[in-house]
């Protein structure tokens, strides 16, 4: 009971710093909202006058879409590519061993580690030197390729928490691995994959430090939005950022919840 | 119990691919780093000259120990910050303390980018706090020094990072079997001194953890000078950047990365060493 009392004692102190720490970590991300609503534009105090003008012009901005489909193009494909080439190495890890295992896996991780600039940069290096002319393809291979470290994160776990025996039956009673892999190991992943899709998906809609050396002459979203705050910031660019928050939540807490189901199955 | 063809078949085209797609490209830049570029053309003359520019020529020199000024400052604030954070989830939370982990989560994955230009409206000299500062009378006209200072990178970077070192903190609380803090204040320890000798220690891998990887990332970002830094906030990575693209020296500016890629590895094998458990989770 001693335990008790003495923890809920310091408890205030504590508690006001946690609520500091999420006024942080909350507060630029609740300003950018509020202002995408301001009639006057970014800056000021207080906001006045609520509007739906930046929203309304968001909406007229074709250049914005056009970087919006780029993006979800890219971010389709690179979902496909890493959640394939990511489950195979799981599958690798988990259950083959081979000569420079341990440095296969490091190779695969490293780009979630690095630097986007390095990833990024070698990227560049290797597409000049194979004359590959950068476009859409580049980043979505330079996407695709960087999060395969995501994908094998998360299919791995998944791959460690299932439960070997129903392969083994499978395969004791004489299905092929083939039919075995799609019958159960792909139908037992299932939680998983959906939740590393959805994760892969917002980073690569996000994604800029990779991108940056990759693009051509089409832009992604976010290299749309950079490229407009070199000519200074607009409401729009608050609609825009308010929208990308939105989806961005919304996928990542569907993820969560995907993910802590497939933990207590 | 998986014959050598399933192996076979599930290990080869990831190895593949990310020899081609990542050894190969990393590789690259390696090499890079010991040629040299004369009127606009990269000769493969093998040299190390590279490298030694980096430490000689005082404007890298300056810039590189900035960089790790900047770094060092944004890791020891996401601490601060992360761990009392971490702390109250873990110890003190109750029932809210799942809505509450998520509530770290969920924007430690949302755009990098958004986060980065929220505090752009903020800072700026017609920004959000200058507006906020004038209504209430604190100050009288825009003070511009906020925004374009390596205090704004490092503010940018710890927002960024506070999720980041949290996790691997709170992990590690977690793991702490309660009995132990339980036993250290029945036999008698004040709630302190339970904390110094007990919790603290205890959480050093998690806390080890975060703070490599706040550090690792902090020093080669390039987007948060850019966006908030100013010419006085640059950093090594910009120089990267413009080396690859202006300046047009990518023997200098593969350098640099190796640079930055060695002391990243070296740090990450240094903690892991110390953290011992290196688990794919």
């Amino acid at each position: 009971m001693s335990a008790a009392t003495k923890q809920t004692r310091s408890a205030p102190l504590l508690a006001a710093c946690a609520t500091l720490v999420f006024a942080f970590i909350y507060l630029p991300i609740v300003v950018l909202v509020v202002y995408s609503f301001n009639r006057d534009g970014v800056g000021g105090f207080p906001p006045r006058h609520f509007t739906f003008d930046w929203y309304r012009q968001l909406f007229a901005d074709s250049a914005i879409w056009d970087s919006v489909v780029n993006s979800l193009i890219v971010a389709a494909g690179a979902v496909a590519l890493s959640l394939t080439l990511g489950l195979f190495a799981a599958l690798a890890l988990d259950r083959a061993n081979f000569p420079g295992k341990s440095f296969f896996r490091r190779l695969v991780l490293l780009p979630l580690i690095l630097p986007g600039i390095i990833t990024g940069l070698s990227l560049l290096l290797f597409a000049v030197r194979i004359s590959l002319d950068l476009s859409l393809i580049t980043i979505f291979l330079g996407h695709g390729t960087a999060l395969i470290s995501v994908a094998t994160t998360e299919l791995f776990a998944g791959l460690q928490k299932m439960d070997r025996r129903q392969e083994e039956a499978s395969l004791d009673l004489g299905a092929t691995p083939w039919r075995t892999f799609w019958l159960v190991t792909l139908p037992n992943l299932k939680l998983s994959l959906i939740a590393a899709a959805l994760l892969i998906f917002t980073l690569s809609m996000d994604e800029i430090a990779v991108t940056f050396f990759l693009y051509g002459r089409e832009y992604t979203l976010p290299l749309e939005i950079w490229g407009r705050l070199r000519r200074g910031i607009t409401p729009e660019i608050n609609a825009i950022s308010t929208l990308i928050l939105v989806v961005s939540i919304i996928l990542i807490t569907v993820w969560y919840h995907l993910r802590t189901r497939s933990e207590h199955q | 119990m998986y014959s050598r063809t399933y192996k076979l078949l599930v290990s080869l085209p990831p190895i593949l691919w990310v020899t081609l797609f990542l050894l190969l490209p990393y590789s690259l830049m390696f090499l890079h780093s010991f040629w040299t570029v004369r009127e606009g053309v990269i000769l493969h003359h093998w040299n190390l000259d590279n490298y030694l520019t980096l430490f000689k020529n005082p404007l890298y020199v300056q810039v590189l120990l900035r960089t790790v000024r900047i770094a060092a400052s944004v890791t020891i604030l996401s601490v601060l910050l992360g761990y009392p954070l971490a702390y109250f989830l873990s110890f003190q939370a109750g029932p809210r303390k799942e809505l509450l982990y998520q509530l770290v989560i969920v924007p430690l994955w949302v755009s990098y980018l958004v986060r980065g230009y929220a505090w752009k409206t903020i800072l700026g000299s017609d920004g959000v706090l200058n507006g906020f500062l004038q209504y209430l009378h604190i100050t009288h006209g825009p003070v511009s020094a906020l925004l374009y200072s390596p205090f704004a990178v490092v503010l940018m970077l710890t927002h960024i990072y506070t999720p980041f070192v949290f996790l691997p903190i709170y992990a590690s609380l977690e793991h702490i079997p309660r009995p132990l803090v339980e036993a250290s204040q029945d036999l008698g320890a004040s709630a302190r001194k339970t904390f110094f000798r007990v919790v603290l220690p205890l959480s050093l891998p998690g806390l080890l953890a975060g703070a490599t990887f706040a550090f690792v990332l902090s020093l080669g970002d390039f987007l948060a000078p850019l966006l908030v830094g100013g010419p006085s906030g640059t950093m090594i990575a910009n120089l990267v950047q413009s080396l690859f693209g202006a300046a047009y020296d990518w023997p200098l500016g593969a350098a640099i990365s190796v640079f930055i890629l060695i002391i990243t590895l070296s740090l990450l094998a240094l903690t892991q060493r110390v953290e011992k458990r290196w688990s794919f989770e």
